[in-house]
């Protein structure tokens, strides 16, 4: 009994000091290490955030505890000590360089051969330069323009405090909180993001990036998007970029929302190149991702479009549910595993509303000794007469080490619907590959221009600014891979 | 100066293309066995056998394809060994196959594939890269030569293609490389008359004084189109006999035993 009279005293008398401490460090630049209701509150604090906000973070948290992590996806790697985590720091400043040659070479040649601009160089890799300040300012022409437009394009945390009725209608709305476990602890710990709001019968005249995102330097890894577009609008979407970035946080738990109101339509396209690890995977970033848009609209259409040639594990599926009669959902997608890279992706098409239609179009390539999963589903409710879906799946084999594996699940609740599968497998061939060689072309180019050729479908429904790089990008990924 | 003349003078005598005493195994077996051949330049060459006589095993080996290496004997590109080079190596250095079954690249552009190649070609003789405007001006004006439409060079490289449609694209692609050598391996097969003459003429086109041209074929009919100086006929892995166009003309009587029968 004594025993346990200390042990309780102790307890009390640490955990005390654990919170009196806390309470006086809240000036601090870091949450301590790991995940308690208490770094919720912590990061909601921090962020000045409203009492219904803190609420939804902390509720989101006890949901979390709730849950199991998923084991479904045909992925394989350590458990994730979710207590050797920080979940919040301050915004850093990347260490400034004083030049380019101080700038690790590798990384510089990966820039040139994508082909990037020596002044975006210097600001990717961080080097302190006078027109860091340039490119600050055309972000706030851009938001000028985008303000006379009525549109609101800023980092979800500002929107928080500037638009809070609009946050907290939609936050939340397309993925709940106990959606999955990785949506769940986004929701108790997200850090920041994109907020994008078009009023209605607005036509975004610009592709909105989050290149062009002032104060976006550390979202972080739990990065929380929401987008919103009323009746009769247009808005394009580019995330990610086609440099190489490194990131010391290895777990990314990001959720992006979209919600297309009648006659609206948002198109969200993904290039997404985090550091895969090295050849045997050490060291590669986890990208498990939430990713819906709700066609709640007539009309309405989202489509997706996604390059994913980065990360060790990529788990993704970019969803639509489309819930409006004559709503579009499409799905365009690149994923590229090398080496020990492992992708699970794919997407879900949820049909409700009457006249729905979808297309899929999966690229998965394999090379090294990667696997790479197609994974999708599409459903089509029963009072979604008069829908059509489309799927089509192709596998790309480079070398004999890798696999590809598609997971189609269909279901299908009434007659009056129709649904078409295709997939196909292939390999590059020598003949091929002899070919291109035979007119000049270097194995890399050769591999390139295949597999290039293989993606066309997809690549053609990126943005003009991103597609060329993208190309360049999928031709790097897989250098080494034949010959 | 009269050094430097004497120099040039022996690198034009050199012949564009020399194979010394090639031999080749595939699978375990002799497939060439000790062929030479000489190539100078302006020259026309066809090289004729039957089935099986080592025809293709001969283009894929000059080309480089893996798995084609010589167990001795050398080939030379002007006075440049080849052992050492690799396919897309000695492609950039100028030669040119033209394959008998050209491969099918899908989703790849006809008119992107051809840019990379002439750049790369390019680039290796130390030229500027052409840009795009000014590459498919030229490509169009070389393509309307040989009755390829803009329309082919927009789809993907010989998916969907005719037989003559192909072998139209492969010659194009010697009009737009320039290669100093050419191999045309059964350039005629799966061609009709028509498709035959308008291939032929584009080849044709391209002889000059500077290139030379190896045409492997099974049938005299591509030489009546194609008229060569020197006619070989290749038999189990070697050339048997040599001569001019009359000895096309004595297979196409004869066929082919009679000639490997008197050898």
């Amino acid at each position: 009994m004594v025993a346990t009279q200390e042990t309780i005293d102790k307890v009390k008398e640490v955990s005390s000091t654990y919170k009196y401490g806390f309470v006086t460090d809240l000036e601090a630049e870091k949450a301590p290490l790991g995940l308690s209701e208490d770094i919720v509150k912590f990061i909601s604090h921090k962020k000045k955030e409203p009492r219904w906000l803190l609420e939804w973070r902390l509720k989101a948290y006890k949901k979390w505890l709730s849950m199991e992590a998923p084991n479904w996806a045909m992925v394989d790697f350590p458990k994730i000590n979710f207590q050797d985590i920080y979940y919040y720091s301050a915004p850093k400043t990347k260490p400034k360089l004083n030049s380019l040659d101080e700038v690790d070479p590798e990384l510089l040649r990966t820039y040139e051969k994508l082909g990037i601009p020596i002044k975006e160089q210097e600001v990717l890799a961080g080097v302190a330069v006078d027109y860091v300040f340039d490119s600050v300012s055309v972000a706030t022409t851009f938001r000028e323009k985008l303000a006379k437009e009525g549109i609101i394009f800023c980092p979800i945390s500002e929107a928080v405090q500037t638009h809070p009725d609009l946050v907290q209608k939609y936050i939340g709305s397309v993925i709940p909180i106990s959606d999955n476990y990785y949506a769940a602890l986004n929701s108790a710990v997200f850090t920041d993001g994109s907020f994008v709001y078009i009023p209605k019968g607005v036509k975004c005249p610009m592709e909105l990036s989050t290149y062009f995102r002032i104060n976006e330097q550390n979202s972080g890894q739990f990065e929380r998007t929401l987008i919103i577009a009323e009746d009769d609008t247009y808005v394009s979407y580019l995330e990610g970029c086609t440099a190489p970035q490194r990131d010391e946080n290895q777990l990314h738990a990001a959720v992006v929302e979209l919600v297309a109101m009648n006659n609206a339509e948002i198109k969200y396209s993904t290039v997404q190149n985090w550091y895969p690890g090295d050849k045997d995977g050490n060291g590669g970033i986890y990208n498990f991702v939430t990713k819906r848009g709700n066609c709640i609209g007539k009309k309405s259409k989202i489509s997706w479009t996604q390059v994913e040639t980065g990360s060790a594990i990529t788990w993704k599926y970019p969803s639509c549910v489309l819930k409006g009669d004559d709503s579009v959902g499409e799905f365009y997608s690149v994923a590229v595993a090398n080496n020990a890279q492992q992708a699970d992706t794919g997407t879900k098409m949820i049909h409700i509303g009457k006249n729905t239609k979808s297309t899929i179009i999966s690229k998965g390539i394999s090379a090294g000794k990667a696997q790479n999963t197609y994974r999708g589903q599409v459903q089509i409710q029963k009072n979604a007469k008069g829908s059509r879906n489309f799927t089509q799946c192709d596998s790309l084999l480079i070398g004999d080490k890798c696999g590809a594996h598609t997971v189609p699940y269909i279901n299908q609740f009434t007659p009056h619907a129709r649904v078409e599968h295709e997939a196909t497998t292939s390999k590059i061939s020598e003949d091929q590959l002899f070919y291109c060689l035979q007119r000049g072309l270097d194995t890399e180019q050769a591999t390139s221009l295949i597999v290039n050729g293989f993606c066309k479908e997809v690549m053609k429904e990126l943005p003009m600014e991103f597609a060329v790089e993208a190309q360049k990008l999928i031709g790097i990924s897989l250098e080494g891979s034949v010959g | 100066m009269g050094n430097l003349n004497y120099l040039t003078n022996i690198g034009r005598k050199m012949p564009l293309l020399e194979i010394k005493n090639a031999k080749l195994k595939l699978d375990n077996k002799d497939i060439l066995k000790g062929l030479s051949l000489s190539v100078n330049r302006g020259e026309v060459h066809a090289i004729m056998g039957p089935n099986g006589s080592g025809k293709s095993t001969l283009s894929y080996m000059l080309a480089g394809r893996d798995g084609y290496e010589l167990a001795s004997g050398e080939v030379f590109l002007e006075g440049q060994s080849l052992s050492d080079m690799e396919a897309d190596e000695r492609a950039r250095s100028g030669l040119f196959l033209a394959f008998q079954y050209p491969v099918e690249l899908p989703g790849v552009g006809g008119m992107s594939f051809l840019r990379e190649a002439v750049n790369s070609r390019r680039k290796f003789l130390g030229e500027e890269e052409l840009d795009h405007l000014a590459f498919v001006k030229e490509a169009r004006k070389v393509a309307s030569k040989m009755f390829v439409k803009d329309e082919m060079l927009k789809r993907a490289v010989n998916v969907g293609f005719s037989g003559g449609e192909k072998k139209r694209f492969e010659i194009l692609q010697m009009a737009m490389l320039k290669p100093k050598v050419s191999i045309l391996d059964e350039t005629d097969s799966g061609l009709d008359v028509d498709a035959l003459k308008i291939v032929s003429d584009g080849v044709n086109a391209q002889r000059n004084d500077e290139n030379a041209i190896v045409v492997i074929t099974h049938y005299q009919r591509l030489l009546d189109y194609i008229v060569p100086d020197f006619v070989h006929i290749l038999s189990d892995g070697n050339i048997i006999k040599s001569g001019g166009p009359e000895l096309a003309l004595e297979v196409e009587k004869n066929g082919y035993a009679g000639l490997i029968n008197a050898a």
